[in-house]
């Protein structure tokens, strides 16, 4: 196995008396696209800062390129593209004026930055908005230009903190497609995310984070396989009855979580199952058989959803 | 793989130009406003010179302090314009770059450190201040107030005067996470009184003794009196000449320490 370029050993990260990070570890190989999942404060922006050299960890040994973030920070963001969960774009400068600044930053020289914007720009299908001013762009766009903007220094490794958090969905499937264009070309991603739907698209590999700890490590579908049955059976009885059936039918499937608008039943079989709630005449309001997601494995491990 | 030597290599650029590279990114922003920079520039000292030089001067027909109303004046006024300049260059852009656009955070996610940061706002300002001033300068000069001898002099006392002011103003502001009215209390009740009570328009003697310390702490006050040495050669003694110096000198440097520090902690989470 290739050299890893992210190297986490028991990191800790300590806020006061509130422990953001608690003892994480995990190892990331150039090329792989990981991903960290977990919902609002689980301490993944937090991991994020530290591998990206700008939060220095309380306890633990963290390896980026070969290099400590914690005395290396310059030498190792020289190697990093990092996508904030914020468009920290600049409103005073045009489009393609962001990327030439941000070039520069790189000790890139002005003609570098020019060939390379432009390059960036048609990546990132912006290039007919070259010359256009920031702040009236549509979120998609910003956060096109946020990429395009990281990728500048052509990074070997590009982190990205909630990339489509606050996108619409057709902006969000641009998005991902570039994303895995870059995958294609052997970019090494770490991203955060709290939709099981990016982190399944995106990630060959992930941790489940919550609370600062990591919950299990896998791939999506190790981690499904593991923690989930292959089906599940969504039921809907109104949100005072559910509770009441819940008992009822629960013996139909291998597991039952009783959610405040739904019961999920956990099954390899989720037709049978449906059926046999019905012969049993337990007829829900409304029903869904569908196949198991990364939301089934933390409800599984926290007994929490993950959007909440 | 790419070594741990060539990875230290490829931000040692950055190591040395990084100021000059976050300057670059603030005067390329600048040039979104250039007009309204450019007329204010012209604008402001032909105002002021018009109105004091045809105006007021005929107030005081003896002048003051052995040469006229506008000589006396004109180099303060010069001073001012500096500092007004650096007060409004090194408040709003900070909270820009902190609070409204976060573009500070943007930067450190790059090879460039805190402390460029602040090298590269404080490197702005003073280009800014040294265009305003030598424009200033020109019209001066024009007006008759100034000899032309004294453009270099003129400019290195604006530019030490604008740092007294910009950099505790850059440690302030990066200190501020919401602005609640706090920087345009500095503009009313740092700045204002600053140009009124720092002998601009008269010697700090016409006012009541108990006035008089506003003059003495205030960065205006120290670099008026060094230009007005420098252009018509105002007398007095050379400790005071150098205690102006020293005063404007320990300002810039309590300022960029504190700056330097507040930066870190805000982007050093």
């Amino acid at each position: 196995m290739s050299t890893p370029v992210i190297v986490a050993n028991n990191v800790r990260k300590v806020f006061g008396d509130f422990v953001a990070v608690d003892d994480i570890s995990f190892e990331v190989a150039p090329g792989e696209s990981f991903g960290l999942l977990g919902p609002n404060g689980a301490g993944k922006s937090t991991t994020m800062k530290m591998v990206g050299a700008v939060s220095t960890r309380t306890s633990g040994e963290l390896n980026i390129l070969g290099l400590d973030p914690n005395t290396d920070g310059p030498a190792i963001r020289s190697r990093l593209g990092v996508v904030p969960q914020d468009d920290n774009l600049d409103n005073e400068l045009r489009v393609r004026e962001n990327l030439l600044a941000y070039g520069r930053f790189f000790g890139m020289s002005h003609k570098e930055v020019a060939t390379r914007a432009d390059e960036l720009l048609e990546f990132a299908q912006l290039a007919d908005r070259h010359d256009a001013r920031v702040e009236p762009l549509s979120g998609g766009m910003k956060r096109r230009l946020t990429i395009a903007r990281a990728l500048m220094n052509n990074p070997k490794i590009l982190l990205l903190d909630e990339p489509t958090t606050g996108l619409d969905p057709q902006a969000r499937h641009i998005l991902w497609d570039r994303l895995f264009r870059l995958k294609e070309q052997g970019t090494t991603l770490l991203l955060t995310t709290h939709y099981m739907d990016e982190a399944e698209q995106l990630c060959d590999r992930l941790i489940v984070v919550d609370k600062g700890r990591i919950m299990a490590e896998g791939s999506p579908a190790d981690l499904i396989r593991t923690y989930s049955t292959r089906e599940v059976v969504e039921v809907r009885y109104g949100s005072d009855k559910n509770a009441e059936v819940a008992p009822l039918i629960s013996h139909l499937a291998d597991r039952t979580e009783v959610l405040p608008d739904r019961i999920l039943l956990y099954t390899d079989a989720g037709e049978a199952t449906l059926a046999r709630i019905s012969e049993l005449g337990h007829h829900p309001v409304t029903s869904l058989v569908r196949r198991s997601s990364l939301e089934d494995v933390f409800l599984r491990l926290t007994g929490r959803s993950l959007v909440e | 793989m790419t070594t741990v030597e060539q990875i230290r290599a490829g931000a040692a650029r950055t190591r040395r130009w990084g100021w000059w590279y976050v300057a670059e990114e603030r005067l390329r922003a600048m040039r979104g406003y250039s007009t309204s920079l450019i007329v204010t520039s012209f604008g402001n000292p032909l105002v002021y010179l018009f109105a004091l030089g045809v105006g007021l001067a005929t107030l005081v027909p003896a002048g003051i302090d052995g040469v006229t109303f506008l000589q006396f004046v004109a180099p303060a006024l010069m001073m001012s314009t500096a500092v007004t300049v650096a007060a409004e260059e090194s408040m709003y852009p900070v909270m820009m770059g902190f609070k409204w656009t976060k573009i500070f955070f943007g930067f450190h996610a790059t090879p460039i450190t805190p402390g460029q940061i602040v090298g590269g706002m404080v490197a702005t300002v003073v280009i800014r201040v040294m265009a305003t001033v030598a424009v200033f300068f020109g019209i001066t000069v024009a007006f008759g107030a100034t000899p032309v001898t004294t453009f270099v002099p003129m400019v290195v006392i604006a530019t030490l005067t604008c740092l007294a002011v910009a950099l505790p103003l850059i440690a302030y502001t990066a200190t501020l996470t919401n602005d609640t009215g706090q920087l345009a209390m500095i503009q009313r009740f740092v700045i204002m009184p600053m140009f009124l009570f720092s002998a601009t328009f008269f010697p700090l003697s016409q006012l009541p003794v108990y006035l008089q310390w506003i003059g003495w702490m205030s960065p205006l006050w120290h670099g008026s009196q060094t230009a007005r040495v420098l252009s018509y050669g105002m007398d007095e003694p050379l400790w005071t000449s150098i205690a102006h110096i020293v005063v404007l000198g320990a300002f810039a440097v309590v300022g960029a320490i504190v700056a330097h520090r507040v930066f870190v902690r805000r982007l050093t989470v």
